[in-house]
């Protein structure tokens, strides 16, 4: 990738945390950290690789994400919100009464989310749903979805697992957000979900590991997912929780907790220091 | 004596039939299409159905996904599977984005016979009915049973059909019947007391009427084939004109259609209400016709009620 485009894109993807911030803040409650490690990944979803848009959210042969691990809906909603799916002010009524940003997505009421998440472990399988009606339709769109690590210590997880490749599901790309990190502690610790690579190979996946934070190995997954034919693709995202805030990077403690304003300000200051210095 | 078939044999049919006229719809299956008889879907439409192995959960958010996209897809298990293990699948992915979902439950209530209490499921109406938006629709034949899979295609919106293993007999006329979701059907004209009853205890309480029509009892039935959304209008009249109400059916007294009629009519026209089901204990092994003798699934204990609930009204 050209240098140039590497730097549009950290520039997008920090205005996204910056937006991932703002809603936490304001709302006072919410899931910062696994917002931040999956930033990076979103911004190339929605600013590159994905066929959408924005304009016609509904559009049929549009591809369709799930954001499986709901609670990071955060990352989902500024990405929606900066690539013009609603106002990017509109950030600040997350979680409040009568918003459409619900905690958790609510694909009813808010443009550009293609499916109600939040109960772990479900949005995977929707997403096998999804790219089994695009294959019944004649291979129309492509499917995305983002699972958690600690996600993955859902049984349901390996139930969709089995599913995508029996059914030769090869326009689906799965992301698992591996930042190591979930509410109790490290995941090694909690339940440790690890060979995260191995697992998906034995289940019959088309497997690349890559760090979540570089657009190069990024941009090189994807299309590695779409050239793969006959099985589907998943790829193995090492992340930093808390990605971008220094306080809260590899904190599990800022899986689930809005900052408080001296912190927000520090938070803003120095996603705004980084995004000028790019 | 009537033909007997099972309501699953008519579901498996109509899904088959109705293949042929409406292209979106598509069959899902938990292992289980010989026995909940998606098999005969599968035989004319091979491409069109997906067997998704022993994982309801994730069946039931495939189904959801398929939905998203514009197909009208019917996911078929168990009952106890169904709305027991998938329930919050149901409820959070189906249930709350209201998606277009068909779940074709089988093998419910205690007439499942011999495989015994792990698999009669008597609380999915109960489970199904507190997710807003579901529809739940239990017929009582197999003629109702073909109606109602049509009617679910045509209506948009999660449905949760219920479905029995053992053959019971058809009570209605393939010829003349019309089925309308949310709609009760009069099967019986009577004065004193109304039977409200639901799915194969239909029929049942049909024979009770006649029980009672030889102790001079006029007894009213009513087919209440779609619990939710219930036909307020046609229970609220039967308590008005007849001012006594049993309920009838084969699933728990607790938050099934004896729940939802006296909900109903505890606000809106207090009513004496005597509940026939499951009476919150667990099933056991046995044939189908001897355990709905042994938990009280009879004409004759549907008549005894109907008596007790004419007693409270005298009172």
């Amino acid at each position: 990738m050209e240098q140039a485009k590497i730097q549009e894109l950290r520039r997008i993807a920090t205005d996204i945390r910056i937006g991932i911030i703002e809603a936490v803040y304001n709302a006072g409650s919410g899931h910062p950290g696994g917002s931040l490690s999956i930033a990076d990944v979103m911004t190339y979803l929605y600013f590159v690789e994905m066929n959408i848009d924005p304009s016609n959210p509904k559009k049929e042969d549009r591809d369709r994400f799930v954001m499986s691990k709901g609670h990071t809906s955060p990352a989902l909603y500024s990405v929606l919100a900066h690539r013009g799916y609603f106002p990017v002010e509109y950030l600040k009524t997350f979680r409040k009464t009568g918003s459409y940003l619900q905690g958790h997505p609510d694909m009813k009421g808010t443009p550009g989310v293609d499916m109600t998440t939040g109960s772990l472990g479900q949005g995977f399988s929707v997403a096998c749903g999804m790219a089994l009606a695009s294959k019944l339709k004649g291979d129309t769109f492509r499917v995305y979805t983002v699972i958690g690590d600690g996600e993955s210590q859902e049984g349901q997880i390996w139930e969709a697992a089995m599913f995508a490749p029996h059914y030769k599901l090869d326009n689906l790309t799965l992301v698992l957000d591996y930042n190591g990190l979930q509410i109790d502690g490290r995941t090694v610790d909690v339940m440790n979900p690890t060979p995260h690579d191995e697992k998906f190979l034995a289940f019959g996946w088309n497997v690349i590991n890559i760090d979540a934070h570089d657009f190069n190995q990024i941009e090189s997954a994807f299309a590695a997912a779409r050239e793969c034919k006959g099985r589907p693709t998943a790829i193995i995202a090492k992340s930093h929780k808390g990605y971008g805030v220094s306080y809260m990077l590899d904190q599990a403690s800022w899986h689930g907790k809005a900052p408080n304003k001296e912190q927000y300000e520090q938070a803003l200051a120095e996603l705004k220091a980084y995004r000028a210095s790019i | 004596m009537a033909e007997a078939i099972a309501t699953r044999e008519a579901y498996g049919k109509a899904l088959a039939e109705f293949g042929a006229k409406y292209d979106k719809l598509v069959v899902l299956d938990a292992d289980l299409a010989n026995a909940t008889k998606t098999e005969v879907f599968k035989k004319a439409f091979p491409d069109r159905h997906f067997d998704c192995g022993i994982a309801e959960g994730n069946m039931m958010c495939v189904a959801a996904g398929l939905a998203t996209a514009g197909f009208i897809p019917f996911a078929s298990t168990f009952a106890m599977f169904a709305a027991g293990r998938a329930f919050e699948q149901v409820r959070n992915s189906i249930g709350y984005p209201h998606l277009n979902v068909k779940i074709g439950a089988t093998h419910a209530g205690i007439t499942v016979g011999e495989d015994g209490a792990t698999h009669q499921c008597n609380e999915d109406i109960a489970l199904m009915r507190t997710i807003p938006g579901m529809t739940i629709i239990n017929p009582s034949d197999a003629v109702e049973a073909r109606a109602a899979v049509e009617a679910a295609i045509n209506h948009y919106g999660p449905v949760y059909l219920r479905f029995g293993r053992a053959a019971v007999p058809v009570i209605n006329d393939a010829a003349t019947y019309k089925f309308e979701l949310g709609r009760g059907i009069l099967m019986a004209p009577g004065s004193d007391v109304t039977i409200i009853a639901t799915g194969i205890m239909v029929e049942i309480a049909l024979r009770a009427r006649e029980l009672l029509a030889g102790e001079g009892i006029s007894a009213r039935v009513i087919n209440i084939h779609t619990i939710k959304p219930l036909d307020e209008e046609m229970v609220l009249s039967a308590a008005a004109e007849t001012g006594a109400i049993v309920t009838a059916e084969e699933a728990t007294i607790i938050g099934g259609l004896g729940s939802a009629v006296s909900e109903l009519l505890s606000e809106k026209r207090p009513t004496p209400v005597v509940r026939v089901g499951i009476e919150d204990v667990f099933g056991q092994s046995g044939p189908a016709k001897e355990l709905l003798s042994v938990y009280g699934l009879t004409a004759e204990n549907i008549a005894e009620k109907a008596k007790k609930a004419l007693s409270m009204k005298k009172q």
